[in-house]
This record gives C-alpha cells, structure tokens and sequence, in this order.
C-alpha cells in the first residue's frame, strides 16, 4: 500500500504556519537577548569577591543544565501560579528560554574570561581601573569576541528547543503544525514542513549571529 | 640496476606547481641526499615517491611496482618503500614495541611469535633493543626517531625515504641518529634522504641531487659537486650553507 | 477522588524514572553504534560519502529533537511499520544522539596529528586499519569527556518523549499533576529527579576533562 503524500493542503493554513515562525522567531529574539544579559551578569557574578553570589550563580547554573527545559516550562507555566505568580503562555515560554539561556551563556561566557590573559587585568588595574571598568573595558569584548560561535550555537539550540513550548499553548511553529495536522489530518506532511522552516530558521540564525559577531568583534582584532 | 624510477613527475598545490617534471633513478644499495632551499620542492618530491603527495603526471617505479596519477592503490608500493618523518610520527598510545610490531601484525599479518622476534631485532639495530617496552614520551627525541626508523625497518623495505630527519632534534642527538643511517648505509640500504646536514651528505652519499625551482638542476657524487658546483645556483647555495 | 500523599507521588515518579533511564541507556548505547558508522562515513577518504554524513549531521543538528519525534512517530506507520510511543522515542532519540556524537568524535579524530595519519600510511596501512590501530585509540580517549557531558543531552532529551504519550518522568509528572493539582511541588519533583540523574553525569565528564588535560 503506498501512501500519497499531499502538501498542497498545507497552502490553505500558510497563515497560520507563518503566523507560528513569526512567534518563534519573536521568542528566540527576546529569548537570545535578555538571556545573553542573564549571562554576562551571571558571568561576572561568578567573578564577583562574594562567595554566597558566586555559589548561587553557580547553583542556578547547574540547576538549570541539569535538568530539562520542558520541565523548566512546565514549572513556570504551571508551577509558579501555586505562588501566585501568573503569567501568559508566551511570557512563560520567553522566561523559561531566558532562564535556560541565561544559565548555559553564563558558563559559556565565563570560561571566555577564564581565558584572559592576567597581563591585561593587571595593565588596566595599574591604570587605575575598578575592578567593573576592568570587566566593562578590558575583558569582556574579547572574552565575548572568543566564545561567539560556543554562543551561536547555543542560542540555535534554545530556539529549536522553544518548539516544546507548543505544550502550553504558545503559539510558536510546532503549535501552528499541531493545530494544522489536528484539522487536514495530514501529519506527516505537517511535520515535515514545519522540520523544513525550523531548519531554514537555524540556518538562517547560525548566518546571522555570524555576521553580527564579525560586526561585533572583529574591529581591528587581530586575535592571536 | 635501477631500483627507484621516477620519470616527469609533475605536482602543483592549487596554482603553483612545485614539481616541474622531475626524473631521478636510484641503484639498489644506493644512499641518495636531496638537498637544496626550502620550497624547491625535495620534500614534495619524496613525499611523493610513497605516495603521502599524489602526483599530478609522470610514473613512480619502485622494484617493479608502478604509480600514476590513474593508480591510487598504493598498498603494494609502501610495502617496498618506508619512510622516517621528521617529526618522529610514533604513536604515542603505543610502547617502542609495540609501534614496532602493529603493522607487521595488521598488515603483513604475521604471526605473533615472528612479529615480536622481528621487532626485537629491528629495536636492537637501532641500538635500543632494551626499550622494548618504553612509551615514546618516556623516550629522547633521539631515541624516538630511532625507533621511527626500526619501524620502517621491521616491514623490510626496499628502499627507506628519510625526510629531515634530524631537522627536529636537539644538537647533541643528531649523531646518534646519523650513525644509525650511517650503519645503515654501509648494510647496504637503499636510502633517500633530504637533509641539511651537508657534511654528513658528503661523507656518506653516494649521489647527491641539487633541486631548484621544482627541478633536478644539478646531481652527481658529493665532492664533485660541492667542490665545482657548475650551477651558480648551486654555487651559491654550498656558500651559504658552508657559511653557517 | 484519591488522596496522593508525598510519598505516592515520589514513589509513582520513580517508578517513570525507571523508563527515563532505560530510554537514555538504549538510545546512548545504540546512538553511539550508530554514531561510530556516521564518523566513518564522516571521515573516510570518499567525498560523497562525506557529504552524505554531514548532510545526515546538519539535519539533526538543525531540527528540533521534537520534530524528529514526530516524523518518526508518524513516518514509520507510512513504510508499514507498526509504532508505539515507545519504538518511535527510542529510535528518534537513536539517530538524534548518532548524530551529535559523530560531530563530537570527528573534532576528536581531527585532533589527531596529521603525522599520525601519514605515519601509518607509509607503513601501508589502509584507511580502516589506520581508524582501528592509530587514529581511534588516541581520538576515543580524549572523546571520553565530552561523551559523558552529552549523555547529559540524552537524559534531558527523554523529557521530550512525553510530549508523543511515552510515559518517563515528565508524562507521570503530568498525570500525577492531573490527579492531585500540586503542580509546584509535582514539577519540583520532576526537576530534581532528572537533576539527580544528570549532575553525576555533568561533575564526572569535568573531573574527566580535567584529568586529561593533566595528563597531556
């Protein structure tokens, strides 16, 4: 028995499937960039001269790689309402891809500090720098500059991992091909096409964040 | 009787070509230095009588097996021809022993008794029949090139290509390196050598190739050669290096 | 209604964890099989084989471990195949950690110096003799490590099985929430379960890494 497949249907609900790219791109930008800023305050932060903020960044670190982000959504969305704390499906989706990316970029970002050069820290101090101007001026572009593509790569795997925020009933890509294949029946062709624009989006993410490191970092850094 | 052929041997790396038709023959029980400035393309050229460089044209004759661009099985030929890096190239998860022993095992598929007894003599050629059993980062450069060499040794090639040999090594372990190849030499060994040691080229070589450009331009026995260079070339290449 | 006290809950999760850990373990086992097949592929001296390893690496690595699911769980009833929850999260979680794990080792294959590879060839070696004797064993050791860290990956990726109905921690943690409305002290659970799973796994991959990089 041969199965005839059949995408034309799919032209019907276009809407709906751009409809559901538009949203995961708008949770990967707002995911990407408040958890960037999670990072490079976290990351300082395991820098910092107290040691209780330094254990509790790093507990918040292996908390969260440590366990599931479908898990993390559903203690958010469903957990946190127990302490009155509510929020629409989308904000919970942005929040658990800030908390998830907040805590993998402040290692990822940390281990490019840990990579600086004593020499520089040491030059700024001697200039008489404080210790914020030092991370602010000295070592975090270059620290960023290097661990950019470890970065890119993690920001593409929060975003394919965002289609599980279909499960509370946001409405990104996998949802919208939910919702198609629960009306044409038609799940594999559904699928499919969704799997094709989620792997245009990661193509397209990865080219961007390309392009912007060089923008960012490359100025006239001839790294050694 | 001619042992190594090579005849038009052409190779370029993108758009520069480093090996302008070259032809070279090497008797049995020859040792042969190739000498010449970096970039004029000796190491391309015995790289390439292995076959670690693939050929663009021409024929690679070695013993009666023959390469071509068109041959890429080069099984048969790197059984007649073994090559020494100058980076020693052991593996270094393996002990002098058993570097040694793994391609007699894995390749000519020799029993276990006769592939130890082989590499316990290959070890003891060069000297180090006692390190048998040493990890190559519990060895001297020195010692590690040694055992390179009875690696090569122990398949019993027909001729051994040495490229630099002892271009990595520290001053005081060169000798002990060149009076393994010396001894070699006088078993009879069809060498191969590019080398800058240009006293040792003199003492024991037996032809010695001028390479330039991509091109043999001079070759001939050493004293004759590094006595009346007819090349200015040449000329100002034996000056340079006596100068050093 | 039944009452579910702590102890049922924790009891009823443990029970799922069991399928968590089962899943990860064949998916682990048969994804590293597989993923040594795409890494010969990946690396062997014939381009078009090449291609078609990084193509297979690039998909995988660019779609969501969700998707994979669903395609799975709905392509194999298309070739005659017969899927369960269960056949569907297994083979999904199968290629998708084949595919990681070949783009893990192949960074660990080229980390072995060219001279390695010339050495061996010059000692007439072909292309898998060279991979079993020289190339495999130094590249497996420093393997180990970011093998462990993405056993990790594999674990947390058990979590997504839920969503196409196979019952692991996160589907009882779903049905457990569904019968006793204590979603916080539920999903609480859930997370510290998988975190008791993964941190060992997480801490020994560094105490690897550290002890390699000792070692060198």
């Amino acid at each position: 028995m041969a199965y005839r497949f059949d995408f034309t249907s799919l032209w019907d609900y276009a809407p709906v499937l751009v409809h559901g790219v538009a949203t995961t791109v708008g949770l990967t930008v707002a995911g990407t960039v408040l958890g960037v800023g999670i990072g490079i305050a976290g990351a300082a932060a395991r820098n910092s001269a107290s040691r209780p903020l330094r254990l509790a960044v790093g507990a918040y670190v292996e908390l969260i790689r440590n366990t599931p982000f479908l898990v993390q959504l559903f203690f958010i969305f469903f957990g946190l309402p127990s302490l009155g704390i509510r929020m629409p499906e989308w904000a919970a989706a942005v929040l658990a891809m800030v908390v998830n990316l907040g805590a993998y970029s402040t290692e990822i970002i940390r281990a490019g500090i840990d990579a600086t050069p004593k020499g520089q820290v040491e030059a700024g101090a001697s200039l008489g720098m404080t210790g914020p101007q030092i991370f602010r001026y000295i070592i975090l572009g270059p620290a960023m500059g290097k661990i950019w593509p470890a970065l890119s790569s993690q920001i593409v795997i929060v975003m394919l991992g965002s289609s599980v925020c279909s499960q509370i009933a946001a409405e990104e890509l996998s949802f919208a091909a939910n919702f198609i294949q629960s009306r044409n029946f038609r799940p594999f062709e559904v699928y499919f096409a969704a799997t094709a624009l989620y792997l245009a989006l990661a193509v397209l993410t990865r080219w961007i964040l390309a392009r912007l490191g060089d923008r960012l970092f490359l100025k006239g850094a001839a790294r050694a | 009787m001619s042992l190594v052929k090579l005849s038009g041997i052409r190779k370029s790396f993108g758009s520069v070509e480093v090996l302008k038709g070259v032809d070279m023959t090497v008797r049995e029980g020859e040792v042969v230095a190739m000498i010449g400035r970096s970039g004029s393309g000796k190491s391309t050229l015995l790289r390439s009588v292995n076959g670690l460089e693939r050929i663009d044209a021409g024929v690679i004759e070695v013993d009666g097996e023959c390469v071509d661009p068109g041959q890429i099985d080069l099984r048969a030929l790197r059984l007649k021809v073994g090559m020494v890096f100058q980076q020693f190239n052991l593996f270094p998860h393996l002990s002098a022993g058993e570097n040694v022993m793994l391609a007699l095992k894995v390749v000519k598929r020799m029993g276990k008794a006769d592939t130890r007894a082989a590499a316990e003599q290959a070890l003891a050629r060069v000297g180090l029949g006692h390190k048998f059993d040493a990890y190559p980062s519990q060895l001297s450069g020195g010692q590690q090139q040694r055992v390179a060499i009875a690696r090569s040794l122990a398949m019993q090639p027909k001729v051994l290509l040495c490229d630099e040999i002892t271009s990595a090594l520290d001053p005081e372990l060169v000798n002990e390196v060149l009076s393994v190849v010396r001894k070699l030499a006088e078993e009879g060994m069809t060498l191969i050598l590019v080398t800058h040691e240009m006293r040792f080229a003199r003492e024991v070589c037996d032809q010695l190739v001028f390479m330039h450009g991509g091109r043999i331009i001079e070759q001939g026995p050493p004293v004759a050669l590094f006595d009346r260079p007819s090349t200015p070339e040449l000329a100002q290449f034996v000056g340079m290096v006596e100068a050093r | 209604m039944l009452e579910f006290s702590f102890w049922d809950i924790l009891s009823n999760l443990l029970l799922a964890a069991r399928w968590t850990v089962l899943l990860s373990v064949i998916a682990f086992v048969a994804g590293g099989l597989a993923g040594l097949l795409v890494l010969m592929a990946r690396v062997a001296p014939v381009p078009p084989l090449q291609r078609l390893a990084k193509l297979y690496i690039e998909l995988f690595q660019g779609t969501p471990l969700l998707m994979q699911l669903f395609i799975v769980f709905f392509a194999l009833p298309l070739v005659g195949i017969e899927t369960s929850p269960w056949t569907a999260a297994a083979l999904a979680l199968t290629l998708f950690t084949s595919a990681y794990l070949a783009e893990i080792w192949r960074g660990c294959v080229e980390a072995v110096p060219k001279g390695q590879w010339e050495a061996s060839a010059s000692l007439a070696m072909g292309f898998s003799e060279q991979m079993r004797w020289v190339v495999l064993p130094q590249a497996l050791r420093i393997a180990v490590p970011p093998t462990v860290g993405f056993s990790v990956q594999v674990v947390k990726g058990t979590a997504v099985t839920s969503i196409i109905g196979f019952v692991e921690i996160t589907k009882a943690g779903t049905m457990i929430t569904n019968a006793t409305f204590q979603p916080f002290l539920v999903y609480g659970l859930v997370g510290l379960l998988y975190f008791a799973l993964c941190y060992p796994l997480s801490l020994s991959a560094k105490a690897l890494e550290r002890k390699l990089n000792v070692a060198r």
